[in-house]
């Protein structure tokens, strides 16, 4: 085997997004675009938690916006954002090269092995909320966490055969590291060099202001109440109905629209965890209902 | 003789599993090989990140031959029996069996078998494919389409004997002669054919320093010299230390510098930032013992930039964790203590016990109760109880819950509360382990123990106490730490008066309102000074009983009788992590045994009682003593059995026949009294020493006297004897309990 190397940095944020999907479609991925909805975390995209259980093979990549309120700071922190890009990699069986395949897309997007320390630090990954678990780590370069590399073993609550390897890049903060830059706005979103450069703050620093403004003092409270309501009695009712994709899509609204009441401080510890028992109860009724249809499926 | 090697090489173990992994894996290689009847000279195992090996020495080429043997039946036996003889141990004729003699059993057949030695690679071929798959991780996963468990998929199986490969499939993952050094230093893969080439091709070309050890010693030795190079030292850090070198197959110590802005956070939160989320040695300045604007981290790779890369990225993730701790410490101290305390009142404790506010109040009136027995104001005590638990809605605690307590104290002394208040804030969770030092300070000390005793109780009064090795809520840890609290600093509670109040407080509605009056009268007359403390819980134990007879009168109300159950059980508890201190500091069993049944609950007497046993145990006297008594004691246990009565109370100095009765009597009045005003004197060893002088008469009444006298008032009279010898003994301890 030789040395590896990498290629010479990525000119933006942008960029370096090409370079992860060109270099995923290259190993075969079907690169997806953004689910669209409101997520969490790129894993939720049906793309992933759906497509990780039953027996067909399977290889995605994809862009995934993420939404947390409660992490918002007003544009304000260099560093936490209420709304950021994961980069997101499924391959199902994950392949025996998996570690090389992710180290070879971090020297795709400039990243020296030489000159930088890679390491594999033990980070067992688990979402209560889709019954979902697997082994695997949190890659650092430098000390920076850049991905969170993990093998599921259960999702839905249901073992999963073949297992499927999951990446997970924080765009942003990999981004900063790459271009040596200490806050996230004055990341160059497109080619400095264009004609109209644009920095990451250009794009979205007045979005997480007024998103901030509406996650911790604007959001209606009892408005988010009833679409909780609502959003549940919907998915439970689609489940009943035998379609677990749009009953899982009212389970992520149901857990977007929770985790809004939840910046607004508007519940109790007690209260989180019933609301947290209830998204966790559809979220995994669809799944289960997925996994089973897609076993009649293959059968 | 031969070597043979075994490399299981995986994708990155986590670095707290490899060394019970190492161990695991030598000691299953050498029971096989042992269960195989192989002999071998030593096993040497290595661990890090990417491989467990183990190398076993001095093997044969083969296990040794076997002779099995099979004992028939007699010569002569009938029919059926030689048949089923010679099914059992698969032989055709019974002239292949041999014909042994007994001198008792006559001749009798035997089926020898010949179990030829098997090839060395045979056995390994069988057994390590055993192992792997039976190994046990704490967790452990499948990958791929494969069934195969490993803690990461494992990616090659090295197996050499003798310089060839020793032949299997685990899984479809084949054995072979290959491994691989560092991932980017030295890749490979490399082939193998003995333990001398695989350390020298992997330490060299490879680049992986294989020994756990020596990547400790190297790692260690390079962080201090790096540290001292700049005029630094290293703060030390055994348990990171060990992580460390489980994280790196070929580690470089490399000094970071941070912002030295950052050094106004107090230390604690730079060094558990550090710690935790980056896994980096802090840096003092020798001169002033304060922390240096520097970190040391251990990479795992030699840097073609000679690092400056790798230190200055640290350094940039660093800044960004510290910037996130100093948004905490600013904002946290612009809220006082008092209203991060009111949200406690949002965050259940325990379900069936209130939230922490509710809590916090148990604990406020407990700390000023127990102000005045340690030496501490009751308003200081309770103002540091009221806050106490406040940072734990503080930003910095919600990032690092290992600080609840430290940052309440920081916060303390910003917002300008006394010392005593800040400290004990700072310390009420102590001893937080064995290892730890307990609050010496005495507002700390009442806060400690009010906020482990509320834990305690509650805990106890909705049932939910630890089993076998399970204690989620840590109630051992804490009935220790209210152990050592009291015993390292001598404080003078009973746990009854100080158990019992917290229980009528907390209002647990399974407290008989009735009996909680009782108790209360009994706690006004202590506290009015009308009774003493024995004398409180005397009367509080007979509450108790009482409370239990007005129920057997059919009272019918059943949660009484429960509580007191409880407080027993609690009780009990803490006499477990007694014993268990004591022991530990080298105590007899035994003795802790005898003073326990004497029921007192003042932890610090106990221990002067158990010493004091211990030394007069260990003289002529006291041993002779004990003697005596186990005499008496036993003539007492099989008359009293066979009577059905206990020969309780004085004998009557009228019916004595002989000296001996009576000089031994005398001796018991005289001896009791100086032992009761030792006692009084909480003097143990002199209220021992006044028994002691109960041994010469003793001795001689056994001698003289026979107690089964034909005279039955006389009988009864001298058992009356031996029971107030009893008695007198009973006093420093139950001397039943202590073993001849």
């Amino acid at each position: 085997m030789t040395a590896p190397t990498a290629r010479e940095k990525p000119a933006s944020f942008q960029d370096l997004i090409l370079r992860l999907q060109s270099y995923w479609a290259a190993q075969g991925c079907a690169i997806l675009q953004p689910y669209d909805m409101e997520v969490g975390a790129g894993t939720l995209h049906p793309a992933t938690v759906l497509r990780a259980l039953g027996p067909k093979d399977w290889r995605a990549a994809y862009v995934q916006p993420s939404r947390r309120p409660a992490d918002a700071r007003y544009g304000e922190n260099p560093n936490r954002l209420g709304h950021y890009y994961q980069f997101q990699v499924i391959l199902k069986p994950n392949p025996a090269n998996l570690q090389d395949l992710y180290l070879n897309s971090l020297y795709e997007i400039g990243i020296d092995p030489m000159v930088h320390d890679i390491r594999f630090v033990e980070d067992d990954w688990e979402n209560p909320t889709v019954g979902a678990w697997g082994l695997g780590w949190e890659v650092w370069c430098d000390g920076m966490e850049v991905s969170q590399y993990t093998y599921f073993q259960q999702v839905g609550g249901l073992d999963v055969f073949p297992v499927s390897g999951e990446l997970t890049y924080g765009l942003e903060r990999l981004a900063m590291y790459v271009f040596g830059v200490d806050n996230v706005y004055n990341l160059p979103f497109n080619d400095p060099a264009s004609e109209v450069p644009l920095s990451y703050g250009d794009v979205f620093l007045q979005n997480e202001r007024e998103q901030s403004a509406f996650n911790f003092e604007l959001a209606d409270v009892d408005m988010l109440q009833t679409w909780f309501t609502g959003c549940e009695s919907q998915s439970k009712a689609l489940r009943e109905a035998g379609k677990p994709l749009p009953a899982y899509d009212f389970a992520l609204k149901a857990s977007h629209v929770f985790n809004l009441i939840d910046a607004r401080g508007a519940i109790s510890p007690t209260e989180r965890q019933a609301f947290i028992g209830r998204v966790r109860d559809l979220a995994r009724g669809a799944a289960e209902l997925w996994a089973k249809q897609e076993e009649e499926r293959a059968a | 003789m031969a070597d043979l090697l075994l490399e299981l090489f995986s994708e990155e173990i986590p670095a707290r599993m490899q060394a019970k992994a190492e161990a695991d894996l030598k000691a299953a290689l050498e029971k096989g090989l042992a269960e195989a009847g192989v002999e071998f000279e030593r096993a040497v195992a290595l661990s890090g990140p990417r491989r467990l090996a183990v190398c076993v020495e001095g093997l044969p080429a083969k296990s040794a031959d076997v002779k099995e043997e099979k004992k028939g039946p007699k010569v002569g036996a009938p029919e059926k029996a030689v048949e089923g003889f010679l099914r059992g141990a698969g032989l055709t004729s019974i002239d292949e069996a041999e014909v042994r003699s007994d001198p008792k059993k006559g001749d009798f057949y035997v089926a020898v078998r010949e179990v030829p030695g098997r090839p060395l690679q045979d056995i390994v071929a069988e057994l390590v494919p055993e192992i792997v798959r039976g190994f046990h991780w704490p967790k452990s996963m499948r990958w791929g389409r494969g069934e195969l468990r490993w803690v990461r998929p494992l990616q090659r199986v090295l197996c050499v004997f003798d310089g060839k490969v020793v032949d299997f499939e685990i899984d479809s993952l084949k054995s072979g002669n290959q491994t691989e050094g560092h991932r980017i230093m030295g890749r490979g893969p490399f082939e193998i054919t003995s333990f001398e080439d695989y350390k020298r091709v992997l330490e060299s070309d490879g680049c992986v320093v294989l020994s756990r050890e020596d990547r400790r010693l190297l790692i260690d030795e390079q962080a201090h010299v790096t540290c001292l190079e700049k005029g630094l030292e290293l703060v030390e850090d055994k348990g990171l230390l060990d992580e460390v070198t489980g994280l790196a197959e070929w580690p470089v110590v490399i000094l970071g510098e941070m912002d030295p802005d950052f050094l106004t956070l107090p230390s604690e939160v730079i060094q558990l930032s550090m710690r935790t989320h980056q896994k980096y040695f802090a840096v003092r300045d020798p001169k002033t013992g304060d922390l240096a604007p520097n970190f040391v981290v251990v990479a795992n790779i030699e840097a073609a930039d000679g690092g400056e890369a790798i230190a200055a990225g640290n350094s940039r993730v660093l800044s960004a964790r510290l910037d996130d701790a100093r948004f905490f410490w600013d904002n946290d101290r612009k809220m006082p203590l008092e209203e991060m305390a009111k949200k406690l009142s949002t965050i259940d404790f325990k379900k069936e016990l209130g939230t922490i506010a509710d809590k916090v109040e148990r604990v406020a009136a407990l700390a000023r109760e127990l102000a005045p027995k340690v030496g501490a104001e009751p308003d200081v005590a309770e103002r540091a109880a009221r806050l106490a638990k406040a940072d734990l809605v503080s930003g910095m605690v919600g990032e690092f819950p290992e600080l609840q307590g430290v940052m309440g104290g920081y916060y303390a002394r910003e917002q300008g509360e006394a010392d005593a208040v800040a400290t004990a804030i700072a310390e009420h969770y102590k001893p937080v382990g064995a290892s730890d030092d307990v609050p010496s300070e005495p507002v700390s000390i009442a806060v400690a123990l009010a906020d482990k005793l509320d834990t305690l109780v509650g805990f106890w009064a909705i049932d939910e106490k630890p089993t076998g090795s399970k204690d989620p809520f840590a109630l051992r840890r804490a009935a220790l730490g209210v152990v050592r609290i009291i015993l390292e600093n001598e404080v003078r509670v009973g746990l009854q008066t100080t158990v019992i109040r917290p229980f009528a407080r907390a209002g647990v509605r399974i407290v008989l309102q009735r009996a909680v009056e009782r108790q209360d009268k009994i706690q006004e007359l202590f506290d009015a000074g009308v009774l003493t403390e024995n004398q409180a819980n005397r009367l509080l134990l007979e509450s108790i009983e009482q409370a239990n007879q007005e129920r057997d009168l059919a009272l019918g109300d059943e949660a009484w009788a429960k509580t007191s159950v409880v407080i027993q059980d609690l009780l009990a508890f803490f006499a477990d992590r007694l014993k268990q201190y004591l022991r530990d500091a080298g105590a007899r069993h035994d003795l802790i045994d005898a003073v326990f049944a004497l029921g007192e609950d003042d932890l610090v007497l106990i221990v002067k009682r158990v010493e004091a046993l211990g030394a007069f145990l260990e003289s002529d006297d006291g041993a002779n003593l004990l003697a005596g008594y186990k005499r008496a004691a036993n003539i007492l246990k099989a008359e009293e059995k066979k009577d059905g009565k206990a020969y309780d109370g004085a004998p009557d100095p009228k019916l004595f026949e002989q000296e001996e009765e009576r000089a031994l009597a005398e001796a018991i009045t005289e001896s009791v009294a100086a032992a009761e005003a030792a006692l009084q004197a909480e003097d143990f060893e002199k209220a021992m020493g006044a028994l002691s002088s109960l041994r010469p008469p003793v001795d001689a009444f056994f001698d003289a006297v026979t107690v089964n006298a034909e005279r039955p008032e006389l009988r009864q009279n001298r058992l009356l004897i031996l029971g107030s010898i009893r008695d007198a003994l009973h006093r420093v301890a139950d001397f039943s309990k202590v073993a001849a």
